[in-house]
C-alpha cells in the first residue's frame, strides 16, 4: 500500500530526527522546498499512469517537497482539478484518447504542458494470433472486406458482419466512419470502459474464441496475450479531415487510427510555487520498454508499485539529479 | 397500462367508462404512430425545437465558478478540518510540519480497533454481536485492506453525522412549516434520491475541488434523504397527548421539542440513521472518483486491470464494513427504543459507569503507543494477511471455459426474440403519445395535478432533445424491472413461508445491496460479452432486492388472527392464501414493485460502463467531457422517469390501500 510505505518511512523519522536529519544533508541538493504545502500528483485508473505519478512523487520527496497523491478522473481532470490547483500534476494524457480534452485544457490558460513522457501511444484493431489461421490475410486490412474473413469473427446478433468491440464513445475512435468509408463488413459495438473491453478480450482469449477489438499500448494486454494489430492505411490528418485523401475519395477516416505522444500536464501555477518540482516534473521521461516491464512487474507479478517505483528510483539516482539541476 | 386499467375500473363498474376512454386513447396513439412514416415529428421530437437547456445550465455553472467559488472553498477548508483529522487518525497519521523533519504522531493500531469493534458489539448487544463487528473488522484486516477501509471508514465517520444533523434540522423545519414540506423540502428529496450521483460530480469537482471533501459532500447529498424523511415520520407519528402533556408540563416550544418530541421519535430516527450509514457506504466508489480513495478506489484500479479476485475481495470488505456498521447501529436502535435504566448508570466514576468505552479507550491508547515500538501493531504484518483473489479468478475461468456456450445460446435468445423487439417498440414510441398516454393514467389514478406533473416531466425529456435515450433507458430499466419481479417475488413469497428460506434469502440480499455492482458487472461481461444482456443482468441482481424484501415482509406481517379467522370460516390453504392474505399484502408488495423501478433506474449510470446507450451513457460522457450542464440535463431525465414511476406507482398503491380499507 501506498500509506504504509510512506508511513513507516516517515514514523520512523518521528522516532529518531537525528535519522532524518541525516538524510536531508545526504540527499537534497537542491534549495529547500520552496514551499511545504503538498504537491498533489493525481492517480487515475490505470497502473502506468499510477507507476509514473508514484516515480515522481518518490523523486520529490526525496528533495524535501511533501506528495500528496489523490484520485481523480482521467479527462475531466484537465478542466477541473488542474485549473485551479487542486492537483498540480498529472503523468499521462494520451493524444489518441484526450485529443479534445486537452485542447480545452489548453483554451483555459490555466493548465500547462509539461512534454511527452516519452513512451509512444498506439492503437489500433488488434486480433489474437489464433485467429490467423481463420483469416489468413491479416494483418493485412484488405483481408477483413473478405465476407468469409468477417464471418469468422461474429457473432449470431451480428452475422453475417464481423463484431469489433471500440472503445468508449468519447475515445475519439472513429470505427463507425472508419467501417462505412472503409467498406469493412462489421458492426462496431462500444464497450463503456476499457475494463470492459479486455473483459471480453480475457474471455475469449481463454477459449480461443474469435474476437476483434480496440487494443493500445503500452498496456498490459499486448505483453499478456499474442496477436497483431491489423495494418491499415497510414494516418494522416489530412486523410481524417479530407475527404479526397486516401483509399476511398468520397470518405473522411478511411485509413488508420493516429500514433501519439503521452503528455505530462501541470496546474499553471506550480512553476512559481515549486520551481524545482516543476523543473523535474518538466524533465521527466521513462523508456517504453522499462515502462512496459515495470506495468508487467505490478499488474502480471503482483508487485506493489511503490516498490517497483522505488527500485527505479534507486537505480537511476544519477539521471533523476540531472534533472532537478 | 391493461393492468392500470381493470384495476381502476373495479371501484366504477357500472360505468365501462374507463376502458372505453384507454381503448380510444390506445387507438389514438396507434394512429399518431402510423401518422409517423409522414410526420416524423410526431414520433421524435424535432431537432429544431429542442430547448438548449444544456447551455443554460453550463453557463449558470461557468457564473458560480467565476462567482461563487470564493465561498464553496472556504466551506471546503472548514468541513476539511474535521474531515482530516478523521483520515489521519484512522489511516493516515497526523503529520506536524513538513518535509522530513516533520513529526508524526500515528494513526490507531489496527489492533486497537479490532478490540474496540468487538467492545462497542459486546456493549450493545452482547457477545455473539461483539464477535460479529470484530470479525468484520479482523476480516478486513487480514485480507489486507486495513488501510483503504479506515480511509473509507473515516470519512463515513465524518459524512454520518453531518447527514444526521442537518438532515435532522431540515425534517425539523419541514415539520413545522408545512409549505416549506411541500414546495422546497419534498421536491428536493425526490430529485436527491433519483438523480444519478455523476450527474453532480461535474459541478461538486468544479466548486469543491478534488478532494476527500467533494467526496464527503456528494456522499452526503445522496445519503441524506432518509435522514430528514425518517425525522419528518418520527415527529408526525409521536401520540399528541405527549405532546399535549409537555405543554402541560410547562415546556416552552424549545423545550418540548428537544426534551419531549425528538426523544419519543428515536426509534423512527435510528432508521433513519442506519439508513443513512448504508447508503454512505453506498457511495464510496463513486467518491473514489472524486478524491476520495480507500475501498471504493480500489475496486475501480483492480478491474482497471481485470483482477476480479482482488476487485471481489475490495468489495466485500465494504460488505463486511457495512455489515458491522449496520448490525451496531440496529443494536444501539433497539437499545435505545429500550430506554435508558436510570439509576445504575448514574452513579460511580467513569470508568465504572461506561466499562466498554473506558477498556476500548485504554486497548486503544495502548495498542497505539505500542504501536511506535512493535511495527506489527502499527501496520497489519504482511505476513498474516492472506488473499482469495486467485480463487475468484480460476471460479471466473472455468465458467467461461465450461460453460460459455450454454449462456451463448441464452444470450442470443434473449437478444433476438425479448430485448431486440421491446427495444424497436419502446424506440418507436411516438412521444406526443406517451405524454398523453403517462397524462392520463396519472389522470385516472391521480386526478388532474397528478397528470399536469406527469405529462410535464415526460415532455421535459423530449423537448430536451433527450426522447430516443429517454425511451432506450425505459426499455433497459423497465424489462430489468420485470424480470427482477418476475425473480424476487416468487422468491420472496417462498422465503414468506418457511423461516429456513428466510434465513437463507436474507444475508445474500444484504450481501447483493451493498456489494459495488462494479464488483461483479465485468465477471459478468467475461460471461455475456459488451451488450444489453450484461447490462440486464446487472440491473437485475441488485433490483431484485427490494421484490423479495418486500414481498416477504409484506406476506408475513398478515396478522396472525386474520389468517385464523379465514381457517376458520373453513377456507382451503389455497384460498386463504389467494383471498385474505395476498391482498392484504398487496399494497406492501407494490411498493416493492415501486422500489424495485427505482433501484434499476440506478444502475442505468453503472450500465453506462459497459456500452449501453441511453441516458446514462449520456451523463457518463458528460463526466468525462466535464460538461456540467449535459450531465444535469441528463440526470434530470433519468430523475423524472424515476418520480413518474414512483408517483404512479404510489397513487395505484393509494388506491388499491383505499380499496383494502
Amino acid at each position: 500500500m501506498s500509506m504504509s510505505s510512506r508511513f513507516s518511512r516517515v514514523r520512523r523519522g518521528a522516532l529518531a530526527i537525528a535519522a532524518a536529519a541525516w538524510c536531508i544533508g545526504g540527499v537534497a541538493q537542491a534549495a529547500a522546498p520552496e514551499s511545504n504545502d503538498p504537491i498533489k500528483i493525481a492517480l487515475f485508473d490505470w497502473t502506468s499512469v499510477n507507476l509514473n505519478a508514484k516515480i515522481l512523487g518518490g523523486i520529490l520527496e526525496k528533495l524535501g517537497y511533501t506528495v500528496e497523491y489523490p484520485t481523480a478522473d482521467y479527462l475531466s481532470s484537465l478542466t477541473t482539478g488542474l485549473t485551479n490547483g487542486d492537483l498540480a500534476v498529472a503523468m499521462e494524457f494520451w493524444d489518441t484518447t484526450a485529443g479534445e480534452a486537452m485542447k480545452a485544457s489548453d483554451a483555459t490558460g490555466q493548465t500547462e504542458n509539461l512534454g511527452p513522457l516519452g513512451p509512444k501511444a498506439k492503437e489500433e484493431w488488434w486480433y489474437p494470433l489464433y485467429m490467423k489461421d481463420k483469416c489468413p490475410g491479416l494483418p493485412n486490412w484488405e483481408a477483413l472486406k473478405d465476407p468469409k474473413c468477417a464471418e469468422a469473427f461474429s457473432t449470431p446478433e451480428t452475422a453475417p458482419n464481423g463484431r469489433y468491440v471500440g472503445g468508449p464513445v468519447t475515445w475519439e475512435g472513429y470505427d463507425d466512419e472508419r467501417v462505412v468509408s472503409l467498406g469493412l463488413p462489421f458492426t462496431v459495438i462500444h464497450a463503456g470502459t476499457d475494463a470492459a473491453m479486455f473483459a471480453e478480450l480475457d474471455s475469449a482469449y481463454q477459449r480461443q474464441a474469435p474476437i476483434m477489438l480496440w487494443v493500445y499500448s503500452p498496456h498490459w494486454a499486448p505483453a499478456k496475450y499474442k496477436g497483431e494489430w491489423v495494418q491499415f492505411p497510414e494516418y494522416s490528418a489530412e486523410c481524417y479531415n479530407d475527404p479526397k485523401v486516401g483509399v476511398n475519395p468520397d470518405a473522411k477516416y478511411d485509413c488508420g487510427k493516429p500514433h501519439g505522444d503521452i503528455w505530462k500536464y501541470a496546474w499553471g501555477g506550480m512553476k512559481e510555487k515549486w520551481p524545482v518540482a516543476h523543473k523535474v516534473a518538466k524533465a521527466y521521461t521513462i523508456d517504453t520498454d522499462v515502462l512496459n516491464a515495470m506495468s508487467g512487474q505490478i499488474d502480471l507479478d503482483g508487485k506493489a508499485p511503490e516498490d517497483v517505483a522505488a527500485e527505479w528510483i534507486a537505480a537511476n539516482e544519477a539521471t533523476w539529479k540531472k534533472w532537478a539541476e | 397500462m391493461t393492468i392500470a386499467t381493470d384495476l381502476g375500473a373495479r371501484p366504477s363498474r357500472p360505468l365501462p367508462f374507463w376502458p372505453m376512454v384507454w381503448a380510444a386513447a390506445l387507438a389514438a396513439v396507434m394512429v399518431l404512430a402510423l401518422l409517423g412514416d409522414r410526420f416524423p415529428a410526431l414520433i421524435d421530437y424535432p431537432a429544431a425545437a429542442v430547448v438548449p437547456l444544456t447551455d443554460w445550465v453550463s453557463a449558470i455553472m461557468a457564473w458560480l465558478k467565476a462567482n461563487i467559488t470564493w465561498l464553496t472553498r472556504s466551506i471546503t477548508a472548514i468541513l476539511g478540518v474535521p474531515l482530516d483529522f478523521a483520515l489521519s487518525l484512522f489511516a493516515k497519521n497526523f503529520k506536524i510540519g513538513a518535509g522530513p523533519e516533520a513529526i508524526v504522531l500515528p494513526r490507531l493500531s489496527w489492533v486497537g480497533i479490532v478490540v474496540a469493534a468487538f467492545l462497542a458489539g459486546r456493549a450493545f448487544g452482547g457477545w455473539k454481536l461483539g464477535a460479529l463487528v470484530g470479525g468484520c473488522f479482523l476480516y478486513i484486516a487480514l485480507f489486507g485492506k486495513w488501510t483503504s477501509a479506515m480511509l473509507t471508514l473515516g470519512l463515513i465517520s465524518i459524512a454520518v453525522p453531518f447527514c444526521i444533523v442537518t438532515g435532522l434540522l431540515i425534517g425539523i423545519w419541514a415539520w413545522r412549516k408545512p409549505w416549506a414540506e411541500k414546495l422546497i423540502v419534498s421536491p428536493s428529496l425526490d430529485l436527491m434520491q433519483t438523480i444519478p450521483t455523476f450527474a453532480y460530480l461535474i459541478p461538486m469537482l468544479i466548486l469543491f475541488g478534488n478532494s476527500p471533501v467533494s467526496a464527503m459532500i456528494a456522499t452526503a447529498i445522496f445519503a441524506m434523504p432518509p435522514m430528514v424523511r425518517a425525522t419528518m415520520l418520527g415527529l408526525s407519528r409521536v401520540p399528541s397527548e405527549i405532546g399535549d402533556f409537555s405543554e402541560m408540563a410547562g415546556c416552552t416550544a424549545r423545550q418540548k421539542l428537544w426534551r419531549v418530541l425528538l426523544p419519543s421519535a428515536r426509534p423512527t430516527l435510528m432508521v433513519g440513521v442506519n439508513q443513512v450509514i448504508m447508503l454512505a457506504l453506498n457511495m464510496v466508489i463513486i467518491a473514489s472518483m472524486i478524491g476520495a480513495g480507500g475501498l471504493g478506489y480500489d475496486v475501480l484500479l483492480a478491474l482497471r486491470a481485470l483482477k476480479v479476485g482482488e476487485a471481489m475481495e475490495a468489495g466485500l470488505a465494504i460488505v463486511a464494513l457495512a455489515i458491522a456498521l449496520d448490525r451496531l447501529s440496529q443494536a444501539m436502535a433497539r437499545r435505545q427504543a429500550r430506554g435508558h435504566v436510570h439509576g445504575d448508570a448514574e452513579a460511580g466514576p467513569f470508568w465504572k459507569r461506561y466499562p466498554n468505552l473506558s477498556l476500548a479507550l485504554v486497548v486503544l491508547a495502548a495498542t497505539t503507543i505500542a504501536g511506535l515500538f512493535i511495527p506489527a501493531f502499527a501496520d497489519v504484518p504482511k505476513a498474516i494477511t492472506m488473499t482469495t483473489a486467485p480463487a475468484w479468478k480460476a471460479g471466473v475461468s472455468w465458467i467461461t471455459i465450461n460453460l460459455f456456450d450454454v449462456i451463448e445460446a441464452v444470450r442470443v435468445a434473449l437478444i433476438l426474440y425479448v430485448l431486440n423487439p421491446v427495444r424497436a417498440f419502446c424506440e418507436g414510441f411516438p412521444w406526443l403519445g406517451a405524454v398523453f398516454l403517462l397524462g392520463l393514467a396519472a389522470f385516472q389514478l391521480g386526478g388532474a395535478r397528478l397528470a399536469i406533473l406527469v405529462a410535464a416531466l415526460t415532455a421535459y425529456c423530449a423537448v430536451t432533445g433527450l426522447w430516443e435515450k429517454t425511451m432506450a433507458t425505459v426499455y433497459l430499466v423497465g424489462i430489468s424491472a420485470f424480470i427482477s419481479c418476475l425473480i424476487g417475488i416468487p422468491i420472496g413469497l417462498w422465503a414468506s413461508r418457511s423461516d429456513r428460506v428466510e434465513k437463507i434469502v436474507t444475508p445474500i440480499i444484504d450481501t447483493l445491496q451493498v456489494l459495488p455492482s462494479f464488483c461483479f458487472i465485468i465477471p459478468v461481461v467475461m460471461l455475456f460479452r459488451v451488450g444489453d444482456v450484461t447490462a440486464m443482468i446487472a440491473t437485475v441482481a441488485f433490483a431484485v432486492v427490494p421484490a423479495i424484501r418486500y414481498t416477504n415482509h409484506g406476506l408475513r406481517q398478515v396478522p396472525p388472527a386474520l389468517m385464523e379467522a379465514a381457517v376458520v370460516s373453513g377456507c382451503t390453504k389455497r384460498q386463504t392464501f389467494f383471498r385474505v392474505q395476498l391482498p392484504l399484502a398487496l399494497p406492501e408488495i407494490m411498493l416493492g414493485i415501486n422500489q424495485t423501478i427505482l433501484m434499476a433506474l440506478s444502475m442505468i449510470i453503472i450500465c453506462a460502463m459497459i456500452g449501453t446507450r441511453d441516458l446514462g451513457q449520456e451523463v457518463f460522457i458528460a463526466l468525462s467531457k466535464a460538461d456540467a450542464g449535459r450531465g444535469i440535463v441528463a440526470g434530470l431525465a433519468i430523475a423524472f422517469i424515476g418520480i413518474i414511476a414512483d408517483r404512479l406507482f404510489g397513487a395505484w398503491t393509494a388506491k388499491a390501500r383505499g380499496k383494502l380499507g
